[in-house]
């Protein structure tokens, strides 16, 4: 039986957060592509119309005037969907933004595939791969609105270019107000000796869950919340293999390029234990995004599959 | 041109007719009793300006035939044009690259690098001596314009990017109260990108009307003739459709140019077509398409250097 959690639209913390920081940040600027109510950057624009563009659905250009204003000292925030945010002024990011390293923050929402009925051109599944392949980027995908608001809070602090993917639908709440997040410093969640499941995003409620209830059938598993995939913090993926010999990743994304990709990667160049990885393999049509995750075994019990069979692999 | 001093800013308002200016520049700075800036480069009449034109090219030719590998013809068709700026109308302090108050020059055409180089180093913002670092492991002058370079404001050879950033520059100043001017220098060819577009509605819309667009009207780009591979025309009038002030201008007369750029200090967003020939000033370059990626043998670079004499 899954716990039981309340759930907030990070969207919406990302978007209440920045007012609260315009007076601190007077160098915060907001740029737009017109998605800005869905975005949440629609209270930012009716409160300092003066700091915020509109550059209508031009993400090119969007990108290109970020990287101006950067470079002239601002902290702009650019905010649209992250299908739109990634994919298409890719070029921009890498040349403008990445590779002179400049402080740019990409906060897009509607990643994964939560955006739904919408269907597969709206489901944000390859922009981890995109975004990691940039080599200045830090890449954050927060779980819940208290991480979202810690990890908003803690961009806007931090300089260098940064992309923090939020998704549609509201995300249970798995943090309390201990809780102290750190860009690239995993949140180890619960600790355990048998398996480690590293997840994020929306995944890692289900993580949590699932680790319950493999804990019922006597399987003590560890959770860790992976949210800065760029750059990984090594260390706890390496000590979560050392402890537990075994791995399951789980995401909302491709799985190529991904959370699994980076954890792969970093086991195989230090610490090579069995893997098993939750994620997409490929697109998925619309439809409510509760059966998508169903459909594409983005679960709990998806997550205890996987579980069961890197135990197997473990032996 | 370098940090306005008072006497800068006279002679800019004299040569602009603007008696008024000039005279209230002159009174404000007694009254301040302010301190006069060096001026690092006096500013060069058109005369001079030809000379240095001329060294300009020859250096590009010589950085592109050291390197064996570079885009001549952009860069010697642009060289008149970036003396105007950098001789003519655009304040800056080359011994303090990131003064906040500096004009901004934004090389779209990141490609056309060895000009914008010779002329930076000219400018003073680094010794001649780095001009044969250009395309070399671990040299301060890469392939395409990148910020490592002193004087160098934007990461560039994917076109079309140049006016989006030079945007939020002009944006920028707006923001912190800042009377600074900035300038994008596009190819031609470079004009077929939609990025290019996107960012000349959005400066019109967001009313920057400190910003400027020199497009280098040279007619050629990487494969052929521009109207072979995507008609351009009526730029002029594309411009002015997407709500910018358009100067039409002949890219190698200095003069002409300076008129344009100041007409353009008026107000903008304004784009300035500069007409200009590809390869200008050697004989077998001009509007070869040839040589716009290509780097002339020894003995090409030799009867080139001839001609530039």
């Amino acid at each position: 039986m899954a716990t039981q959690r309340a759930s907030a639209a990070t969207r919406e913390t990302y978007g209440r957060t920045l007012l609260t920081m315009a007076d601190d940040h007077p160098d915060i600027v907001v740029l737009g592509g017109d998605l800005n109510v869905s975005t949440f950057v629609h209270l930012w624009r009716d409160q300092y119309p003066e700091r915020f563009f509109d550059f209508g659905p031009a993400e090119q250009n969007i990108v290109g005037v970020a990287a101006g204003l950067a470079a002239a000292g601002k902290v702009p925030f650019v905010s649209t969907f992250s299908v739109f945010g990634t994919g298409r002024p890719y070029d921009q990011l890498r040349v403008l933004i990445s590779q002179p390293s400049l402080n740019v923050k990409l906060v897009c929402t509607h990643a994964g595939i939560l955006t739904g009925e919408d269907g597969m051109s709206a489901h944000g599944i390859e922009d981890l791969s995109l975004m990691c392949s940039l080599p200045s980027f830090t890449v954050i995908t927060p779980a819940d609105a208290p991480e979202t608001e810690q990890a908003v809070r803690a961009v806007a602090s931090t300089h260098g270019p940064v992309y923090v993917r939020l998704p549609r639908a509201a995300t249970q709440i798995v943090h309390d107000n201990e809780y102290q997040f750190s860009i690239g410093a995993a949140d180890v969640m619960k600790s355990g000796g048998d398996v480690a499941i590293i997840a994020m995003g929306s995944l890692v409620a289900p993580a949590l869950d699932a680790a319950d209830s493999l804990a019922g059938q006597g399987i003590d598993a560890q959770v860790v919340n992976l949210h800065t995939l760029a750059p990984a913090d090594e260390s706890a993926i390496i000590a979560a293999a050392q402890e537990t010999g075994a791995i399951v990743t789980a995401e909302e994304h491709y799985v190529h390029g991904g959370l699994g990709s980076v954890v792969a990667g970093v086991l195989a160049r230090n610490c090579p234990v069995p893997v098993e990885m939750v994620a997409l393999h490929g697109y998925t049509s619309s439809g409510p995004a509760n059966e998508l995750m169903e459909k594409n075994g983005l679960t709990a019990a998806g997550v205890e599959a996987a579980v069961h069979r890197v135990l197997k692999r473990k032996g | 041109m370098a940090r306005p001093s008072p006497l800068w800013d006279l002679w800019t308002g004299l040569r602009g007719g603007n008696i008024i200016l000039a005279a209230r520049i002159i009174i404000s700075f007694y009254i301040a009793g302010g301190v006069l800036a060096a001026v690092d480069q006096p500013l060069q009449t058109v005369e001079e300006m030809r000379a240095t034109s001329l060294q300009l090219r020859r250096d590009s030719l010589e950085m592109i035939y050291g390197a064996g590998s570079g885009h001549p013809g952009g860069s010697l068709s642009e060289i008149d044009i970036l003396v105007a700026l950098y001789f003519g109308v655009m304040r800056y302090d080359a011994n303090d690259p990131a003064w906040s108050g500096r004009d901004r020059f934004i090389l779209s055409k990141g490609h056309a690098s060895p000009g914008f180089y010779a002329t930076l180093s000219m400018a003073g913002y680094f010794g001649r001596e780095e001009l044969s670092s250009y395309r070399k492991t671990d040299g301060l002058l890469q392939g395409h314009a990148h910020p490592m370079t002193p004087g160098v404001e934007m990461n560039s050879g994917s076109l079309g990017m140049g006016l989006s950033f030079a945007l939020g520059h002009a944006l920028a100043a707006r923001l912190d109260g800042k009377d600074y001017k900035v300038y994008a220098l596009l190819g031609d060819g470079e004009c077929q990108e939609g990025e290019v577009w996107e960012a000349a509605m959005s400066a019109a819309h967001h009313r920057a009307s400190n910003l400027t667009a020199i497009v280098d009207r040279n007619r050629i780009q990487n494969d052929r003739f521009t109207d072979e591979v995507m008609t351009l025309e009526p730029l002029a009038d594309r411009w002015r459709d997407f709500g910018w002030n358009v100067i039409t201008c002949d890219g190698h007369e200095h003069a002409e140019v300076l008129r344009a750029l100041e007409t353009a200090s008026e107000g903008g967003p304004t784009a300035i077509i500069a007409n200009t020939v590809k390869g200008k000033g050697v004989s077998f370059m001009e509007n070869n398409p040839a040589f716009h990626g290509r780097a002339p043998n020894a003995e090409e670079y030799e009867a080139a250097l001839k001609e530039l004499a």
